[in-house]
């Protein structure tokens, strides 16, 4: 039985069309997803994002909890700073990419949906013996993202903080017509844009403001365009327990130097191993577009496999994500892909695909 | 087309026989749940195709999804206006949305079609 967000009747209501994500029942879509991505690309979109998990952590030893479990630097964050980073497996691969979130008084993890019971309970096992106290606040709270170049002039007024003058990837906890929230510069679109988290009751009634405002209803079908021409990695598909954070071009958020951390010297032992595949970018021409488990061939020799692809609404053509032998990896090689026993051409290229533009 | 009169088959094409010519499109329903189509995929004409066997696909931004032939034949037509205007399949999946045609063999068999009552309650039992 698939988990309902707060906002499942308002989805239903708004058309959105419901499918099962990581045990809970989300819009794929409401007016279509070329509508849906390109209002976030030129103005604002309002995206459910309930279904991530939302871990409260505090007492005296999270500190020392949350450096063991994850690969990025938490000793090193500001009050108010959101960081990115990966929990790893004994064997270096990847267990889940999450957000931390600092606060004068605790810590909270936004975790991805599917992996919530496993980042949970290796938590749960971490902390035994620590003195932590931990809170799954998922069912309780709601999460909303509005994201877009209009998503700074959609929330003006609405929070007591001055959420425009945040930077990115920070964070305030202040309140909502009196209700408490936390509101972050954040996002998994490419566009500048907040995440706003408060209690589950209150969700409806936000969701409803940043309508009447002028937010388009968003679902995961354009959340997964947006973030794939953004080059970013989707947990199950271009991330996995099989995955080491160097191989996913994700060694910025791994930081050995900050001490002892659960996978550190097995990601570290596979980063000096330079057999293995690398994630890139491919560009196919207009058509078919390569989707997640086509083969990528060279001189009809299999070098890859496609994670995740799609029609890019922005570039006009397909673009994907692979990971290819690192012979093959660099940017502009010509491959090709096999979409269901045909093979058409692809070019590696660099990511992002999009990158909004600088004001 | 009127669709109360066309075959159907369990994977959502739409048949209308004319003498020993199969027109195919995909139905209503199909075409409502192909949102944002970014490419259609059409057989060419001379190709020799067999009923349930994949001969093109339409891909949305989320999906892709194979055609497949309702009947035994020979592709005699492809409709080439809705790959340069895929919009055409939603707008008018009976009519100016058509796919493709099938000369068909001698013989071919048309009872696995399904009549126009009998889609309406494959559908409604696919959509729960």
């Amino acid at each position: 039985m698939a988990l309902h967000t707060p906002l499942y009747d308002w989805h239903v209501a708004h058309k959105g069309r419901m499918v099962e994500f990581g045990g809970w029942q989300m819009p794929v879509q409401y007016a279509g997803i070329v509508a849906e991505h390109s209002a976030v690309r030129s103005a604002a979109g309002l995206f459910d994002i309930s279904h991530m998990a939302r871990f409260s952590i505090g007492g005296p030893e999270a500190l020392a909890l949350i450096d063991h479990a994850w690969t990025n630097d938490a000793a090193g964050m500001k009050d108010t700073q959101v960081r990115y980073g990966l929990v790893g497996n004994e064997q270096g691969g990847i267990v889940d990419d999450i957000l931390v979130y600092r606060w004068s008084y605790g810590w909270t993890m936004v975790v991805n949906a599917s992996n919530r019971k496993a980042v949970w309970d290796r938590l749960q096992t971490y902390a035994a013996g620590k003195d932590v106290q931990m809170q799954d606040q998922t069912e309780s709270t709601g999460m909303l993202a509005v994201q877009g170049p209009k998503a700074v002039e959609l929330l003006a007024g609405l929070f007591e903080a001055d959420v425009a003058g945040l930077k990115y990837y920070y964070a305030t906890a202040t309140r909502c017509r009196g209700n408490q929230c936390v509101v972050s510069r954040t996002g998994y679109t490419g566009e500048d844009g907040f995440e706003v988290m408060l209690a589950a009751d209150k969700v409806v009634e936000l969701a409803d403001e940043f309508v009447r405002r002028g937010a388009v209803c968003c679902g995961l079908g354009a959340r997964d365009t947006l973030r794939l021409e953004a080059g970013m990695p989707l947990y199950g598909h271009e991330l996995s327990m099989d995955i080491d954070p160097f191989q996913a071009g994700l060694g910025w958020a791994v930081k050995p130097a900050k001490g002892e951390f659960v996978g550190k010297e097995p990601m570290l032992a596979k980063k000096g191993d330079a057999a293995r595949r690398k994630r890139v970018g491919l560009t196919l021409e207009p058509g078919r577009s390569a989707r997640e488990g086509c083969g990528v061939v060279m001189a009809g020799k299999s070098v890859g496999t496609v994670t995740s692809g799609a029609p890019s609404p922005t570039l006009g053509r397909p673009i994907a994500m692979a990971y290819v032998d690192p012979a093959h990896a660099e940017v502009g090689t010509k491959l090709e892909v096999d979409i269901r026993g045909t093979t058409v051409p692809a070019t590696v290229v660099a990511l992002p695909f999009y990158q909004r533009p600088k004001k | 087309m009127d669709p109360k009169t066309l075959r159907y088959t369990k994977t959502h094409e739409w048949v209308a026989v004319d003498g020993d010519v199969a027109t195919v499109g995909v139905s209503r329903f199909a075409a409502d749940l192909l949102n944002d189509i970014t490419f259609v995929g059409l057989p060419a004409t001379g190709k020799a195709v067999s009923a349930g066997k994949d001969c093109g696909a339409i891909e949305t931004v989320k999906s892709a999804n194979d055609l497949y032939s309702p009947v035994d034949g020979e592709i005699s037509a492809a409709n080439h206006e809705v790959a340069t205007n895929p919009g055409l399949i939603q707008e008018d999946p009976y009519g100016q949305g058509w796919l493709f045609k099938v000369k068909m063999s001698p013989g071919a068999s048309l009872g696995h079609l399904l009549d126009a009552a009998a889609y309406e309650e494959h559908c409604a039992n696919e959509a729960h």
